[in-house]
């Protein structure tokens, strides 16, 4: 079969950092091809070479047996490629005949023709099953509407090879579905689709061939018939991945206890929180299952200190507290890792080791007599932090943007271990992880109950939350279930509760 | 005493009045809008309005037609335009200070070259500037034709750019583009479009419609440039860019209510006399408009990607 892609020798540096290596691979016409590989591993890089956003370093790419000109999205789309972004390219502001539209006239014609455009539209919403409506805007989309619309731009400029980046990455398991659906339908047509993901049974169940990076490299490829989940893995991370083993809980001493707990605020979209009740001990893990938006967001941040109950007592180590600060609960031994850890939990833009002394600042270990502190100290101390958690950075001065999303997870969970809390509280622990990243969350966080502390997981994966839970409570529109006790944690049944039944 | 504040409104006088003060500050708040639109904070505006008001006087002192001054001024406004494009789209530099730095520069510029140019005027000469065209038959309408129609061409040209920057922000690729790159950028490079381009071609277009503002002072509304003569409507048309929500339509009438606000205040200041302090007239315009702005900008929804310069190749 003649390639409709030909990548040949691909390099691209960012600084020191080699992003993509000497990489060379072909896709056929009509093919799904898949591109497996950590955060990081160069999948998004090597795509945006490809469409035009970044110059490569070395190496050429021929589409259909023509040299691709580098650095010029209008060229890549000219000649037939499209792409959809991780992160959706769409103005909320504009209408979504207008989000197509664009770039598809000249600059400075003096006219969008509409008409005729929203004919060519329409004829593709047909043929592909695509359906959305050319004159909304687009801030009124659903996710799932927003990616229909960037396929569709990608189709309305003939596109014959499609790019699509973690395209599953926002949806939910029946939208992916129907994306699959679609996908399949579009090869049929005749087009050829190269497809990032990190998901690896999804990619499973739908490509034709797979190509796994790492570090850049290419690290394997596979035909999708001959491959199996283990060794794809073991590919992704260039070793076995070890899941750790959860022990028999033993539990200690009550740790955390909380009796008729209500909060509510004036804002007409907090949930309220309604008559909650539970207790923690030490040594266990306590698993909060609910659809996003049940009142989640608050109770974290009741049980970090960061608003105060309108009503009912919370009792940590047998006393009831009255304080509810961030600082008095992180003295108390609370540690408190928020679900979006680049915006609540790190300052991105201040180095590694400024966010790893955050909340040291009364550490004398590493603030002198005058309140200055201590550099060397701070960085010793940091680099000591990362060791142990496994944050692999280039410089501990380098600002904590630059690290993947495990890393800067692993930096989170590290700090606040360094400081021998008693209670976790760890909102979406995993979201958004690879593989390699999220076994080595679970590994820290088993750890940490292993040493006798007392967790709790908010989170939304139930598959995660069963593995690593001795306990499940079910968040439904404010309202906490009754602990399910391992002998009766059910998937099912969660998920029936996690949709309101029994409350 | 009470109506002969209310009567002011049934002047034709008052009306005619308002659609002057608006005029230039029309043309500046337009140029923001199509700026701010591309995601490009254009804080020069004062001193583009200075500069432009010098440039369309001195043009037309020195010999040219009036018309090609209004071009003159427009292309100076460009130029200086692009300068701010460079700073700002091009090497990244906060849009802020850079603004600062082109209103002082452009500013300095008209003062210092208009000095060079006469040396030894006390009193500033004068040009003849553009003179009233009454509309034919609509003029002759009783108190609506004095309030509308009996004005400069240079006040219809003020008129005729709204519809125009109206039509290409809705109706026209370039002006989608131009709403793209302020809300999205990436999404425009998405779509093989040049989002440096398109933010460097609407600063320029932008300060070439602030320095016309400017030239309409010294070429229709007064005969003559003096120091300090645009007297802070620039920072005016930033405040109304928020009022119109970023909409050229809506710049139509903030500039309006802005200048009916001031039209109103010269004529309630005589009526007064000695009963209230003149100050307090002065300074109605400003409050009465930051009361608008506070009622109409809790709604409004600023371009996303407004003051955040963009990069090519970089990570997102």
């Amino acid at each position: 079969m003649q390639p409709i892609l030909k990548v040949e020798s691909i390099s691209k540096f960012f600084g020191n950092l080699i992003a993509n290596s000497d990489i060379s691979f072909s896709v056929n016409k009509g093919e799904i091809l898949a591109i497996l590989g950590e955060n990081g591993a160069g999948k998004t890089t090597l795509m945006n070479i490809l469409f035009g956003h970044y110059m490569p370093d070395k190496g050429n790419i021929y589409f259909k047996n023509k040299p691709l000109t580098f650095g010029n999205t209008g060229n890549s789309i000219s000649l037939g490629i499209g792409m959809v972004h991780q992160h959706f390219t769409l103005a909320d502001n504009l209408t979504v005949l207008e989000n197509i539209i664009i770039g598809h006239k000249s600059l400075f014609s003096l006219d969008l023709s509409k008409k005729a455009s929203i004919e060519k539209l329409n004829s593709l919403i047909d043929k592909f099953n695509l359906p959305i409506n050319p004159n909304a805007m687009v801030s009124d989309l659903s996710v799932s509407e927003k990616q229909r619309l960037e396929i569709l731009k990608t189709l309305y400029k003939d596109c014959e090879l499609l790019i699509l980046d973690e395209p599953t990455a926002a949806l939910t398991p029946q939208e992916t579905e129907a994306l699959y659906k679609t996908i399949n339908n579009m090869v049929k047509q005749g087009l050829s689709v190269i497809l990032i993901s990190h998901k690896l049974h999804e990619v499973l169940s739908i490509s034709d061939r797979i190509i796994v990076l790492r570090n850049g490299k290419i690290a394997g490829e596979q035909l999708t018939k001959s491959a199996d989940y283990k060794s794809i893995a073991s590919l992704i991370v260039g070793k076995e991945i070890q899941y750790p083993k959860k022990t028999k809980s033993l539990p200690l001493n009550k740790i955390l206890k909380l009796e008729n707990i209500f909060y509510e605020t004036d804002l007409d979209l907090d949930v309220k929180i309604e008559n909650l009740n539970l207790e923690l001990s030490g040594g266990e893990i306590i698993g909060i299952a609910g659809v996003a938006g049940n009142g989640q967001q608050n109770f974290a941040k009741i049980l970090s200190g960061h608003v105060k109950p309108t009503n009912g007592k919370l009792f940590f180590d047998n006393k009831e507290i009255n304080t509810f600060s961030a600082k008095s609960f992180m003295e108390l031994g609370i540690a408190y890792i928020p679900e979006d850890r680049n915006k609540d939990g790190l300052v991105g833009d201040m180095s590694i080791w400024e966010n790893a002394i955050m909340t040291e600042t009364s550490n004398r270990e590493i603030v002198n007599n005058f309140g200055f502190i201590k550099s060397k100290k701070s960085k010793e101390k940091s680099s000591k932090i990362c060791q142990l958690n496994d944050v692999r950075y280039q410089s501990i001065d380098q600002p904590s943007r630059l690290l993947s999303g495990g890393n800067v997870q692993k930096l989170l969970i590290g700090k606040w271990l360094n400081r021998k809390p008693k209670l976790i509280i760890a909102c979406q622990p995993t979201r958004g992880l690879d593989e390699g990243a999220i076994a080595a969350v679970h590994k820290m966080l088993l750890e940490a109950r292993k040493n006798g502390n007392g967790i709790i997981i908010i989170g939304e994966d139930l598959d995660e939350l069963i593995t690593l839970s001795d306990k499940i409570c079910v968040m439904y529109n404010g309202k906490l279930s009754n602990p399910l006790t391992s002998s009766n944690i059910e998937k099912l049944k969660i998920g029936m509760m996690m949709s309101g039944e029994g409350f | 005493m009470i109506f002969d504040f209310i009567e002011i409104f049934f002047t034709a006088g008052f009306w005619a009045a308002t659609i002057r003060i608006a005029c230039p500050l029309i043309f500046a708040t337009l140029g923001e809008v199509i700026c701010e639109r591309s995601g490009v904070l254009n804080l020069g505006i004062e001193g583009i309005m200075s500069l432009g008001a010098m440039v369309g006087w001195t043009a037309v002192y020195l010999g040219a037609d009036l018309y090609s001054g209004i071009l003159l001024a427009a292309i100076m406004g460009a130029l200086f335009g692009f300068l701010h494009a460079i700073f700002t789209v091009y090497l990244g530099a906060s849009q802020h200070v850079t603004g600062i730095g082109i209103t002082m520069l452009a500013s300095s510029i008209g003062f210092f070259s208009f000095r060079l140019i006469l040396p030894s005027s006390t009193t500033p000469p004068k040009i003849i500037p553009f003179e009233k065209l009454d509309i034919p038959y609509l003029s002759e309408i009783p108190f609506l034709g004095e309030a509308l129609f009996q004005h400069t061409p240079f006040t219809y040209i003020a008129f005729a750019s709204v519809i125009i920057i109206f039509w290409l922000l809705n109706s026209t690729p370039f002006g989608l583009s131009i709403k793209m790159a302020g809300e999205n950028p990436m999404a425009l490079e998405a779509q093989g479009i040049d989002v440096l381009l398109v933010r460097t071609l609407s600063v320029i277009l932008g300060s070439s419609l602030m320095a016309v503002g400017g030239a309409y002072l010294t070429m229709s509304a007064f005969d003559a440039f003096y120091f300090g003569m645009i007297n802070g409507r620039g920072w005016i048309a930033i405040a109304l860019v928020i009022f119109a929500a970023w909409k050229p339509e809506r710049a139509l009438l903030g500039a309006l209510l802005f200048a009916g606000l001031d039209a109103y205040q010269v004529r309630a200041q005589q009526l007064a006399g000695a009963f209230i302090p003149y100050q307090f007239f002065l300074m109605l315009p400003f409050i009465l408009s930051i009361a608008a702005m506070i009622v109409a900008s809790k709604r409004t929804r600023y371009p996303r990607a407004l003051l955040i310069p963009f990069r090519r190749g970089e990570r997102h």
